[in-house]
């Protein structure tokens, strides 16, 4: 995509607050802060404001670059910006980096006001519920009262479809894609994996290892080369890496030596090198509890009797993590509350991690959808 | 669009109330469900396999479901609709027997709508030993996507054999209604279905 059609170089913000956060858990957070990014104009009306929420390793960098030379830009980049998908000539979107990251917003890195020192173990287990209560305490301290859409991959879009349950009156269109109402019992099992590939690593120290300057860099490593098989569909990296050898012969060595396990290994060390292990067993966690029809006996379609929302479910064929399945029981539940909603089934072929591509079918749906929100505004 | 397309939508409109909530099953690029929304105010979905259908359908500002009919209609609550449509889609669907029986299921009632292979002109270019084509079979044998094709006479007993009572039915051709010898004189055949 024309770098003529980006938002440019950003800035991230930070946004304070005082009023405690009373969370899922029956903790408190007495007072916390929100790293976010802003992009395109609030216009005079403040209705054309659209909440873009992040998945598991996202967060408030989006769109842009904050210096020219960097080398990626925000890692939804393609979707946004003049003349994109969501056009921020007439939307004023905002990235959040949710509560428990390790982005700058509040979370296990940060510190803690109370001790002068990490919170490490200490910050509360939080949920989809709790972030989308920070999103919308930041949404009243930016006088935004109704969002023109809420829009989220994975676990972002579990976050859209909490934003139509809390806070129904403000938020117009829900765009919820490669989502589902909650995990299957094998995307609890990877997630638990991936914990127990971080916690028993000897440099986690209970969650504690910032005292003891170390990172337990190891099991974050793991935990995300899981994560990346189980993003990727068998086809895609087939096609990718299929058998292919590093250097030209097998080498009878446990060294790398297939193209699959540089590829794999490079991806782990990249993340353990950036990523907080805290925030990863956090946003897992997120993850496993979402579960909106867990108060309604199991009935999706009594969860959703709160919700005004309109609807737009986008899955994908290759999906195995979130499949299409998983949408489908979404869309029966809105139509069962006879809600406006629209559903893509899109046929790709790179797993989960489709929905971050700028596929022709699916942007055009992207497109359209919000041609429809922006003239309703 | 023909003018007995458009036809076929009037009496199409014609039995569906007015504020009703209509499924319409491979809706195309909508103007069907466009047409009632504007006439009836209809709460109106469609469903569509077809990408760049499915695109044209959302682009109108209507509601569209993106699936394969061939599965049935397992995504919908029994009795959830006043009227599930299928307009000329029937004779090219591999599972005709379930789809009808789905449509029932879903909606209160139904409407079926087909080209009638009885039609005179199907029948002589039969007789000249060829595969009809027509105005509503616009297919040579090698690329119709019409598997199941009946004339009236062939629907009305699968409607007797599955139970299936006839509330309405109204034969066309070009956009006039055939009262003598339908199932002879009539191209398109319009049902209202309900269950018996």
């Amino acid at each position: 995509m024309s770098e003529k059609n980006s938002v440019g170089l950003v800035k991230a913000k930070l946004a304070q607050f005082t009023k405690p956060l009373q969370l899922t858990s029956g903790k408190k957070l007495p007072s916390y802060e929100l790293a976010y990014e802003t992009y395109g104009t609030l216009n005079a009306k403040k209705n054309n404001a659209v909440l873009v929420c992040h998945a598991l390793s996202g967060n408030h960098h989006v769109a842009g670059r904050y210096k020219k030379d960097d080398k990626y830009p925000g890692w939804w980049d393609n979707l946004i910006g003049p003349g994109r998908p969501l056009d921020t000539n007439r939307f004023f979107v905002i990235g959040v980096n949710n509560l428990g990251g390790c982005h700058g917003s509040s979370g296990s890195k940060s510190i803690n006001p109370k001790t002068k020192k990490p919170w490490g173990s200490d910050f509360p287990i939080v949920t989809v519920e709790d972030w989308v209560n920070a999103q919308a305490a930041l949404m009243d301290q930016l006088g935004i009262d109704s969002l023109a859409a809420v829009i989220g991959g994975s676990l972002g879009g579990m976050q859209a479809i909490q934003w139509t349950l809390s806070y129904p009156k403000r938020v117009r269109h829900a765009v919820v894609i490669a989502a589902a109402s909650n995990l299957t019992a094998q995307n609890v099992a990877f997630n638990e994996v991936a914990r127990q590939a971080i916690i028993t690593d000897p440099d986690f120290y209970n969650g504690d290892y910032y005292r003891f300057k170390k990172k337990p860099k190891r099991g974050l490593r793991i935990a995300r080369m899981l994560g990346h098989i189980t993003y990727l569909s068998d086809d895609a990296m087939g096609m990718k890496f299929g058998r292919k050898l590093k250097n030209k012969n097998i080498e009878y060595s446990f060294d790398v030596n297939f193209e699959m396990e540089s590829y794999l290994h490079h991806q782990g060390d990249k993340f353990a090198e950036e990523f907080d292990a805290n925030t990863y067993l956090r946003m897992t966690r997120a993850l496993d509890y979402f579960d909106p029809a867990k108060d309604y006996q199991d009935n999706l379609s009594k969860a959703f009797k709160k919700i005004e929302s309109e609807f737009l479910v986008v899955s994908f064929t290759s999906d195995w993590r979130f499949s299409p399945q998983r949408s489908k029981e979404i869309v029966k539940a809105l139509l069962d509350n006879e809600l406006t909603v629209s559903y893509a089934e899109v046929t790709a072929q790179h797993g989960h991690d489709a929905f971050l591509m700028s596929d022709p079918h699916y942007h055009g749906i992207l497109t359209a959808y919000f041609k429809k929100i922006a003239n309703q505004l | 669009m023909s003018a007995q397309f458009r036809q076929d939508f009037a009496v199409i409109a014609n039995w569906i109330p007015f504020g009703a909530k209509v499924l319409d099953l491979g809706c195309e690029d909508g103007s069907l469900l466009k047409f009632l929304e504007g006439s009836l105010e209809v709460k109106g979905y469609g469903i569509e396999k077809d990408d760049a259908h499915w695109l044209n359908t959302l682009k109108q500002g209507l509601n569209v479901i993106q699936m394969d009919l061939e599965s049935g209609l397992s995504g919908f609550e029994s009795q959830s609709f006043d009227m599930v449509v299928l307009s000329q889609t029937l004779q090219a669907m591999h599972n005709t027997e379930k789809i009808v029986h789905e449509m029932l299921r879903v909606g209160k009632e139904a409407i079926v709508t087909f080209p009638n292979f009885g039609y005179w002109r199907h029948r002589i270019q039969l007789m000249r030993g060829q595969m009809p084509v027509s105005k509503t079979l616009p297919y040579e044998w090698y690329n119709t996507p019409n598997i199941h094709l009946c004339t009236i006479k062939d629907f009305d007993e699968f409607c007797v054999k599955n139970k299936i009572g006839v509330k309405e039915r109204l034969i066309l051709t070009q956009g006039k209604p055939i009262h003598v010898m339908p199932n002879l004189m009539g191209a398109l055949a319009m049902y209202r279905l309900v269950s018996k």
